[in-house]
Protein backbone atom coordinates (compact mmCIF):
# COMPACT_ATOMS: atom_id res chain seq x y z
CA UNK A 1 0.00 0.00 0.00
CA UNK A 2 2.92 2.00 1.00
CA UNK A 3 4.42 2.42 -2.56
CA UNK A 4 1.22 2.92 -4.00
CA UNK A 5 1.18 6.18 -1.57
CA UNK A 6 4.82 7.34 -2.55
CA UNK A 7 3.92 6.68 -6.61
CA UNK A 8 0.53 8.81 -6.10
CA UNK A 9 2.45 11.57 -4.58
CA UNK A 10 5.28 12.30 -7.00
CA UNK A 11 2.81 12.11 -9.65
CA UNK A 12 0.53 14.64 -8.03
CA UNK A 13 3.08 17.00 -7.26
CA UNK A 14 4.41 16.62 -10.40
CA UNK A 15 1.20 16.94 -11.72
CA UNK A 16 0.59 20.12 -9.80
CA UNK A 17 4.04 21.79 -10.46
CA UNK A 18 3.24 20.82 -14.43
CA UNK A 19 -0.18 22.12 -14.68
CA UNK A 20 1.11 25.66 -12.70
CA UNK A 21 4.47 26.16 -14.90
CA UNK A 22 1.99 25.32 -18.13
CA UNK A 23 -0.56 28.30 -16.65
CA UNK A 24 2.28 30.55 -15.70
CA UNK A 25 4.03 30.26 -19.91
CA UNK A 26 0.42 31.19 -21.33
CA UNK A 27 0.18 34.46 -18.78
CA UNK A 28 3.48 35.36 -18.52
CA UNK A 29 4.15 34.48 -22.14
CA UNK A 30 6.40 37.36 -23.60
CA UNK A 31 6.24 37.84 -27.30
CA UNK A 32 9.05 37.40 -29.51
CA UNK A 33 9.51 39.64 -32.15
CA UNK A 34 9.87 37.97 -35.27
CA UNK A 35 11.97 40.47 -36.58
CA UNK A 36 14.59 40.06 -34.04
CA UNK A 37 15.05 35.78 -34.66
CA UNK A 38 15.32 37.19 -38.48
CA UNK A 39 18.08 39.73 -37.24
CA UNK A 40 19.54 37.06 -35.13
CA UNK A 41 19.79 34.67 -37.74
CA UNK A 42 21.59 36.79 -40.12
CA UNK A 43 24.23 37.50 -37.47
CA UNK A 44 27.33 35.24 -36.74
CA UNK A 45 26.52 34.51 -33.75
CA UNK A 46 30.12 34.46 -32.06
CA UNK A 47 28.75 36.78 -29.25
CA UNK A 48 32.23 38.73 -29.26
CA UNK A 49 30.84 42.00 -28.11
CA UNK A 50 31.95 44.21 -31.10
CA UNK A 51 29.20 45.81 -31.45
CA UNK A 52 28.81 46.88 -27.84
CA UNK A 53 25.84 44.94 -26.96
CA UNK A 54 25.94 42.03 -24.77
CA UNK A 55 25.90 39.33 -27.62
CA UNK A 56 24.29 38.84 -30.81
CA UNK A 57 20.75 38.46 -29.47
CA UNK A 58 21.36 41.86 -27.60
CA UNK A 59 22.09 43.57 -30.87
CA UNK A 60 19.41 42.09 -32.98
CA UNK A 61 17.03 43.49 -30.51
CA UNK A 62 18.33 46.53 -30.79
CA UNK A 63 18.25 46.68 -34.73
CA UNK A 64 14.84 45.45 -34.34
CA UNK A 65 14.07 48.42 -31.91
CA UNK A 66 15.77 50.82 -34.47
CA UNK A 67 18.20 51.37 -31.71
CA UNK A 68 21.44 50.32 -33.40
CA UNK A 69 22.65 50.89 -36.83
CA UNK A 70 22.99 47.47 -38.74
CA UNK A 71 26.60 47.72 -39.73
CA UNK A 72 28.16 47.81 -36.47
CA UNK A 73 28.90 43.95 -36.80
CA UNK A 74 32.80 44.13 -37.83
CA UNK A 75 33.25 40.21 -37.46
CA UNK A 76 30.15 39.17 -39.68
CA UNK A 77 31.54 41.72 -42.43
CA UNK A 78 30.09 42.58 -45.65
CA UNK A 79 28.39 38.86 -45.65
CA UNK A 80 26.17 40.31 -42.75
CA UNK A 81 25.50 43.94 -43.83
CA UNK A 82 24.29 42.35 -47.02
CA UNK A 83 22.06 40.05 -45.33
CA UNK A 84 20.86 42.56 -43.02
CA UNK A 85 20.16 45.14 -45.84
CA UNK A 86 18.40 42.59 -47.70
CA UNK A 87 16.42 41.87 -44.82
CA UNK A 88 15.79 45.62 -43.25
CA UNK A 89 15.02 46.78 -46.83
CA UNK A 90 17.57 49.37 -46.23
CA UNK A 91 20.77 50.66 -47.89
CA UNK A 92 24.11 49.99 -45.44
CA UNK A 93 27.26 51.32 -46.15
CA UNK A 94 30.10 48.85 -45.00
CA UNK A 95 32.67 50.39 -43.56
CA UNK A 96 35.70 47.68 -43.04
CA UNK A 97 37.39 48.53 -39.57
CA UNK A 98 40.68 47.34 -38.86
CA UNK A 99 43.12 47.63 -35.61
CA UNK A 100 46.00 50.15 -35.37
CA UNK A 101 48.33 50.25 -32.69
CA UNK A 102 49.25 54.21 -31.44
CA UNK A 103 53.25 53.67 -30.55
CA UNK A 104 55.87 53.69 -32.98
CA UNK A 105 59.00 53.16 -29.78
CA UNK A 106 60.28 50.35 -31.90
CA UNK A 107 63.38 48.71 -30.05
CA UNK A 108 65.65 51.24 -29.25
CA UNK A 109 63.90 54.61 -29.26
CA UNK A 110 62.32 54.31 -26.05
CA UNK A 111 63.67 54.85 -22.59
CA UNK A 112 63.15 52.78 -19.92
CA UNK A 113 62.78 53.16 -16.09
CA UNK A 114 63.76 49.80 -15.29
CA UNK A 115 64.33 45.93 -16.58
CA UNK A 116 60.64 44.40 -15.85
CA UNK A 117 61.68 40.36 -16.17
CA UNK A 118 57.86 39.22 -13.57
CA UNK A 119 55.10 37.02 -15.26
CA UNK A 120 55.77 38.34 -19.01
CA UNK A 121 52.45 40.69 -19.38
CA UNK A 122 51.49 43.37 -20.34
CA UNK A 123 48.76 43.53 -17.73
CA UNK A 124 51.15 42.89 -15.20
CA UNK A 125 53.51 45.43 -16.08
CA UNK A 126 51.74 47.81 -16.22
CA UNK A 127 50.70 47.59 -12.45
CA UNK A 128 54.50 48.05 -11.59
CA UNK A 129 54.93 52.08 -11.79
CA UNK A 130 52.45 51.97 -14.28
CA UNK A 131 55.30 50.12 -16.78
CA UNK A 132 58.97 49.62 -18.11
CA UNK A 133 58.68 52.38 -20.58
CA UNK A 134 60.00 56.26 -19.25
CA UNK A 135 56.80 57.01 -21.46
CA UNK A 136 53.44 55.77 -19.57
CA UNK A 137 51.25 56.11 -23.00
CA UNK A 138 53.25 53.51 -25.13
CA UNK A 139 52.83 49.93 -26.30
CA UNK A 140 54.60 47.60 -23.42
CA UNK A 141 55.03 44.95 -26.01
CA UNK A 142 54.47 41.58 -23.91
CA UNK A 143 51.68 40.76 -26.45
CA UNK A 144 48.19 40.80 -24.25
CA UNK A 145 46.70 41.43 -27.55
CA UNK A 146 48.57 38.67 -29.48
CA UNK A 147 47.05 36.07 -26.96
CA UNK A 148 43.32 37.86 -27.48
CA UNK A 149 43.50 37.62 -31.07
CA UNK A 150 41.11 34.63 -32.39
CA UNK A 151 42.40 35.98 -36.39
CA UNK A 152 46.56 35.67 -35.82
CA UNK A 153 46.10 39.58 -36.72
CA UNK A 154 48.72 41.11 -34.71
CA UNK A 155 51.93 39.79 -33.43
CA UNK A 156 55.00 41.37 -31.94
CA UNK A 157 57.89 43.06 -34.19
CA UNK A 158 60.94 44.42 -32.19
CA UNK A 159 59.49 45.13 -28.51
CA UNK A 160 55.79 46.41 -30.45
CA UNK A 161 52.59 45.40 -31.77
CA UNK A 162 51.95 45.33 -35.44
CA UNK A 163 48.65 44.86 -36.76
CA UNK A 164 48.24 42.68 -39.85
CA UNK A 165 45.73 44.60 -41.94
CA UNK A 166 44.79 41.96 -44.30
CA UNK A 167 44.09 39.53 -41.42
CA UNK A 168 42.63 41.87 -38.69
CA UNK A 169 38.59 41.61 -38.77
CA UNK A 170 38.08 44.63 -36.54
CA UNK A 171 36.62 43.22 -33.81
CA UNK A 172 38.36 44.82 -31.08
CA UNK A 173 39.03 42.67 -28.85
CA UNK A 174 42.82 43.74 -28.58
CA UNK A 175 41.76 47.33 -27.85
CA UNK A 176 39.59 45.91 -25.23
CA UNK A 177 42.66 44.18 -23.64
CA UNK A 178 45.34 46.68 -23.78
CA UNK A 179 46.59 47.80 -20.13
CA UNK A 180 47.57 51.12 -22.34
CA UNK A 181 44.81 51.79 -24.28
CA UNK A 182 46.91 52.07 -27.18
CA UNK A 183 45.36 50.12 -29.73
CA UNK A 184 42.33 52.06 -31.42
CA UNK A 185 39.97 51.15 -35.01
CA UNK A 186 40.39 53.35 -38.12
CA UNK A 187 38.35 52.69 -41.27
CA UNK A 188 40.41 49.81 -43.61
CA UNK A 189 40.55 52.89 -46.22
CA UNK A 190 42.56 55.23 -43.83
CA UNK A 191 46.10 54.77 -44.50
CA UNK A 192 47.76 57.53 -42.70
CA UNK A 193 47.73 57.12 -38.96
CA UNK A 194 49.50 58.67 -36.28
CA UNK A 195 51.56 56.27 -33.70
CA UNK A 196 51.35 57.86 -30.78
CA UNK A 197 49.77 58.61 -27.89
CA UNK A 198 51.80 61.16 -25.51
CA UNK A 199 50.13 63.59 -24.63
CA UNK A 200 52.93 65.58 -22.83
CA UNK A 201 54.49 68.48 -24.31
CA UNK A 202 57.39 68.23 -26.69
CA UNK A 203 60.43 68.97 -24.56
CA UNK A 204 58.97 66.19 -22.53
CA UNK A 205 57.98 63.16 -24.79
CA UNK A 206 61.23 63.76 -26.78
CA UNK A 207 63.23 62.50 -24.01
CA UNK A 208 61.02 59.39 -23.15
CA UNK A 209 61.18 58.53 -27.05
CA UNK A 210 62.64 59.46 -30.17
CA UNK A 211 59.76 58.52 -31.83
CA UNK A 212 57.18 60.32 -29.68
CA UNK A 213 54.57 63.35 -30.99
CA UNK A 214 56.53 66.39 -29.97
CA UNK A 215 53.05 68.58 -31.22
CA UNK A 216 55.64 70.78 -33.70
CA UNK A 217 52.44 71.20 -35.97
CA UNK A 218 54.36 70.72 -38.99
CA UNK A 219 51.89 67.96 -40.57
CA UNK A 220 48.84 70.60 -40.14
CA UNK A 221 50.75 73.27 -41.86
CA UNK A 222 51.55 70.88 -45.38
CA UNK A 223 48.29 69.08 -44.93
CA UNK A 224 46.15 70.24 -48.06
CA UNK A 225 42.78 69.01 -46.34
CA UNK A 226 42.91 70.30 -43.14
CA UNK A 227 42.39 66.56 -41.84
CA UNK A 228 45.05 66.86 -38.98
CA UNK A 229 44.73 69.21 -36.18
CA UNK A 230 46.96 68.96 -32.52
CA UNK A 231 45.49 69.03 -28.94
CA UNK A 232 47.45 68.82 -26.23
CA UNK A 233 50.53 68.24 -27.99
CA UNK A 234 49.45 65.36 -30.05
CA UNK A 235 48.59 65.67 -33.65
CA UNK A 236 45.23 64.02 -34.43
CA UNK A 237 44.14 62.59 -38.02
CA UNK A 238 40.16 63.26 -39.20
CA UNK A 239 39.55 59.99 -41.17
CA UNK A 240 36.84 61.79 -42.56
CA UNK A 241 39.31 64.29 -44.34
CA UNK A 242 42.12 62.44 -44.64
CA UNK A 243 43.02 61.60 -48.19
CA UNK A 244 45.91 59.73 -47.68
CA UNK A 245 48.75 61.68 -50.25
CA UNK A 246 50.93 60.93 -46.78
CA UNK A 247 52.84 64.39 -47.04
CA UNK A 248 52.54 64.73 -43.26
CA UNK A 249 54.57 61.58 -42.87
CA UNK A 250 56.95 62.66 -45.20
CA UNK A 251 57.56 66.02 -42.73
CA UNK A 252 56.83 64.72 -39.93
CA UNK A 253 60.54 65.25 -37.57
CA UNK A 254 60.19 62.45 -35.42
CA UNK A 255 58.72 59.67 -37.75
CA UNK A 256 55.87 58.70 -35.88
CA UNK A 257 53.26 59.44 -38.64
CA UNK A 258 53.39 56.17 -40.98
CA UNK A 259 51.70 55.18 -44.24
CA UNK A 260 50.51 51.84 -44.23
CA UNK B 1 10.86 33.58 17.76
CA UNK B 2 13.37 36.25 17.07
CA UNK B 3 15.66 35.31 19.17
CA UNK B 4 17.36 32.31 16.57
CA UNK B 5 17.45 34.94 14.13
CA UNK B 6 21.32 36.39 15.09
CA UNK B 7 22.87 32.78 15.91
CA UNK B 8 21.44 31.05 12.42
CA UNK B 9 22.14 34.29 10.27
CA UNK B 10 25.72 34.01 11.66
CA UNK B 11 25.68 30.33 11.40
CA UNK B 12 24.93 30.44 7.80
CA UNK B 13 27.54 33.33 6.73
CA UNK B 14 30.69 32.22 8.98
CA UNK B 15 30.66 29.30 11.25
CA UNK B 16 28.79 26.80 9.05
CA UNK B 17 28.95 28.49 5.60
CA UNK B 18 27.38 26.27 2.91
CA UNK B 19 30.54 26.55 0.52
CA UNK B 20 33.90 27.10 3.13
CA UNK B 21 32.67 24.91 5.86
CA UNK B 22 29.94 22.26 3.98
CA UNK B 23 31.55 22.08 0.84
CA UNK B 24 28.32 22.10 -0.94
CA UNK B 25 27.62 24.25 -4.36
CA UNK B 26 31.73 23.67 -5.16
CA UNK B 27 30.84 23.54 -8.82
CA UNK B 28 29.33 27.66 -8.99
CA UNK B 29 31.88 28.26 -6.93
CA UNK B 30 34.90 27.13 -9.08
CA UNK B 31 32.62 28.12 -12.07
CA UNK B 32 31.04 31.43 -12.03
CA UNK B 33 33.88 33.24 -9.52
CA UNK B 34 36.58 34.44 -11.83
CA UNK B 35 35.22 37.73 -11.63
CA UNK B 36 32.94 39.63 -8.72
CA UNK B 37 30.21 41.13 -10.69
CA UNK B 38 29.05 37.41 -12.51
CA UNK B 39 29.73 36.05 -8.74
CA UNK B 40 27.64 38.13 -7.28
CA UNK B 41 24.50 37.58 -9.96
CA UNK B 42 25.17 34.01 -9.11
CA UNK B 43 24.89 34.81 -5.33
CA UNK B 44 21.62 36.73 -5.89
CA UNK B 45 19.90 34.15 -8.10
CA UNK B 46 21.17 31.30 -5.46
CA UNK B 47 19.92 32.77 -2.48
CA UNK B 48 16.48 33.51 -4.16
CA UNK B 49 16.08 30.15 -5.09
CA UNK B 50 16.95 28.72 -1.53
CA UNK B 51 14.41 30.74 0.02
CA UNK B 52 11.22 30.09 -2.07
CA UNK B 53 12.86 26.48 -2.27
CA UNK B 54 12.59 26.32 1.64
CA UNK B 55 9.41 27.91 1.49
CA UNK B 56 7.61 25.43 -0.45
CA UNK B 57 9.27 22.24 0.40
CA UNK B 58 9.16 22.63 4.45
CA UNK B 59 5.36 22.13 4.03
CA UNK B 60 5.49 19.29 1.89
CA UNK B 61 7.75 17.67 3.91
CA UNK B 62 6.24 18.49 7.36
CA UNK B 63 2.03 18.16 6.48
CA UNK B 64 2.81 15.54 3.46
CA UNK B 65 5.37 13.29 3.90
CA UNK B 66 5.95 12.84 7.61
CA UNK B 67 2.38 11.76 8.40
CA UNK B 68 2.40 9.04 5.96
CA UNK B 69 6.03 7.70 6.84
CA UNK B 70 7.35 8.64 3.44
CA UNK B 71 10.75 10.48 4.55
CA UNK B 72 12.45 8.67 2.00
CA UNK B 73 10.96 10.91 -0.99
CA UNK B 74 12.50 13.39 0.59
CA UNK B 75 15.54 13.86 -1.93
CA UNK B 76 13.41 12.61 -5.45
CA UNK B 77 10.70 15.31 -4.27
CA UNK B 78 12.54 18.25 -3.29
CA UNK B 79 14.63 17.97 -6.47
CA UNK B 80 11.26 17.78 -8.10
CA UNK B 81 10.00 20.82 -6.18
CA UNK B 82 13.23 22.91 -6.66
CA UNK B 83 13.61 22.50 -10.51
CA UNK B 84 9.57 23.51 -10.91
CA UNK B 85 10.37 26.65 -8.65
CA UNK B 86 13.54 27.63 -10.96
CA UNK B 87 11.30 27.31 -14.23
CA UNK B 88 8.68 29.28 -12.49
CA UNK B 89 10.83 32.22 -11.67
CA UNK B 90 12.90 32.30 -14.83
CA UNK B 91 9.19 32.78 -16.36
CA UNK B 92 7.89 35.34 -14.27
CA UNK B 93 11.57 37.25 -14.57
CA UNK B 94 11.55 37.32 -17.91
CA UNK B 95 7.91 38.90 -17.67
CA UNK B 96 8.15 41.52 -14.94
CA UNK B 97 11.80 42.07 -14.37
CA UNK B 98 13.71 41.71 -17.26
CA UNK B 99 16.63 43.70 -16.19
CA UNK B 100 17.15 41.30 -13.63
CA UNK B 101 16.59 37.78 -15.67
CA UNK B 102 19.13 39.46 -18.20
CA UNK B 103 21.76 40.07 -15.69
CA UNK B 104 21.09 36.32 -14.30
CA UNK B 105 21.61 34.86 -17.49
CA UNK B 106 22.57 31.64 -18.34
CA UNK B 107 22.67 31.07 -14.09
CA UNK B 108 19.39 30.69 -12.95
CA UNK B 109 19.15 27.33 -14.96
CA UNK B 110 21.91 26.01 -13.57
CA UNK B 111 20.82 26.70 -9.99
CA UNK B 112 17.98 23.40 -10.86
CA UNK B 113 20.55 20.71 -9.68
CA UNK B 114 22.76 23.06 -7.22
CA UNK B 115 23.17 20.69 -4.25
CA UNK B 116 23.18 23.64 -2.01
CA UNK B 117 19.98 24.52 -2.36
CA UNK B 118 18.87 21.10 -2.05
CA UNK B 119 21.39 21.33 1.22
CA UNK B 120 19.74 23.58 2.62
CA UNK B 121 16.84 22.67 2.51
CA UNK B 122 17.30 19.07 3.79
CA UNK B 123 19.82 20.45 6.48
CA UNK B 124 16.17 22.41 7.98
CA UNK B 125 14.98 19.13 9.10
CA UNK B 126 17.98 17.64 10.27
CA UNK B 127 18.48 20.72 12.79
CA UNK B 128 14.56 20.86 13.69
CA UNK B 129 14.24 24.40 12.60
CA UNK B 130 10.42 25.80 12.63
CA UNK B 131 9.26 27.27 9.43
CA UNK B 132 10.68 30.35 10.35
CA UNK B 133 13.44 29.80 11.01
CA UNK B 134 14.00 27.63 8.07
CA UNK B 135 13.31 30.72 6.04
CA UNK B 136 15.75 33.06 8.35
CA UNK B 137 18.20 29.77 7.64
CA UNK B 138 18.04 29.93 3.57
CA UNK B 139 18.66 33.32 3.92
CA UNK B 140 21.94 33.01 5.87
CA UNK B 141 23.19 30.58 3.84
CA UNK B 142 22.02 32.50 0.96
CA UNK B 143 24.22 35.31 1.86
CA UNK B 144 27.11 33.39 3.42
CA UNK B 145 27.09 31.47 -0.39
CA UNK B 146 27.76 35.25 -1.44
CA UNK B 147 30.36 36.24 0.90
CA UNK B 148 32.22 32.72 -0.04
CA UNK B 149 32.08 33.53 -4.16
CA UNK B 150 32.79 37.38 -3.80
CA UNK B 151 35.95 37.03 -1.33
CA UNK B 152 36.98 33.97 -3.88
CA UNK B 153 36.42 35.82 -6.95
CA UNK B 154 38.68 38.74 -5.41
CA UNK B 155 41.53 36.36 -4.97
CA UNK B 156 41.01 35.04 -8.56
CA UNK B 157 41.00 38.27 -10.17
CA UNK B 158 44.60 39.34 -7.90
CA UNK B 159 45.62 35.30 -9.12
CA UNK B 160 45.06 36.48 -12.36
CA UNK B 161 47.59 38.80 -12.24
CA UNK B 162 50.52 37.07 -10.59
CA UNK B 163 53.50 35.08 -11.69
CA UNK B 164 51.94 31.55 -11.07
CA UNK B 165 54.53 28.33 -11.52
CA UNK B 166 53.73 26.89 -14.87
CA UNK B 167 52.42 23.60 -13.16
CA UNK B 168 50.20 25.22 -11.28
CA UNK B 169 48.34 27.35 -13.28
CA UNK B 170 44.52 27.36 -13.68
CA UNK B 171 42.36 24.12 -11.86
CA UNK B 172 45.34 23.53 -9.22
CA UNK B 173 46.37 26.96 -7.88
CA UNK B 174 42.36 27.72 -7.76
CA UNK B 175 41.79 24.58 -5.52
CA UNK B 176 44.53 25.05 -3.57
CA UNK B 177 43.31 28.98 -3.01
CA UNK B 178 40.15 27.73 -2.19
CA UNK B 179 41.75 25.11 0.51
CA UNK B 180 43.45 28.27 1.88
CA UNK B 181 40.39 30.68 2.43
CA UNK B 182 38.39 27.42 3.38
CA UNK B 183 41.06 27.48 6.53
CA UNK B 184 40.14 30.80 7.37
CA UNK B 185 36.50 30.41 7.73
CA UNK B 186 37.65 27.53 9.93
CA UNK B 187 38.67 30.46 12.29
CA UNK B 188 35.63 31.33 12.84
CA UNK B 189 33.83 28.05 14.71
CA UNK B 190 32.77 28.78 18.03
CA UNK B 191 31.28 32.27 17.37
CA UNK B 192 27.53 31.84 17.57
CA UNK B 193 27.50 28.73 19.39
Amino acid sequence: MEILYAVLIITAVGFVFGIILSVASVIMHVPVDEKVSKIRECLPGANCGACGYTGCDGYAEAIASGEAEPYKCTPGGKATSEALSELLGVEIKTEQFVAVVGCNHGLDKANVDYLYEGRQSCASVKLLYGGQLQCKYGCLGFGDCVNVCDYDAIKIVDGIAKVNREKCVGCAKCAKTCPSSVISLIPYDTKVTVNCHNLEKGAVSRKKCSASCIGCMKCTKVCETGAISVENFLAHIDTAKCINCGKCAEVCPQGCILVH
Amino acid sequence: MFSNVIPILLAGLLTENMILSKFLGICPFLGTSKKIDTAFSMSVAVTLVMIIATAVTYPLYAYVLTPLGLQYLQTLLFILVIAAIVQLLEITLKKYIKSLYQALGIYLPLITTNCAVLGITMLNFTKGYNYFDSLINALAAGLGFMLAMVIFAGVRERLDRSDIPEFLKGLPITLIAAAIVSLSFLGFAGIGG
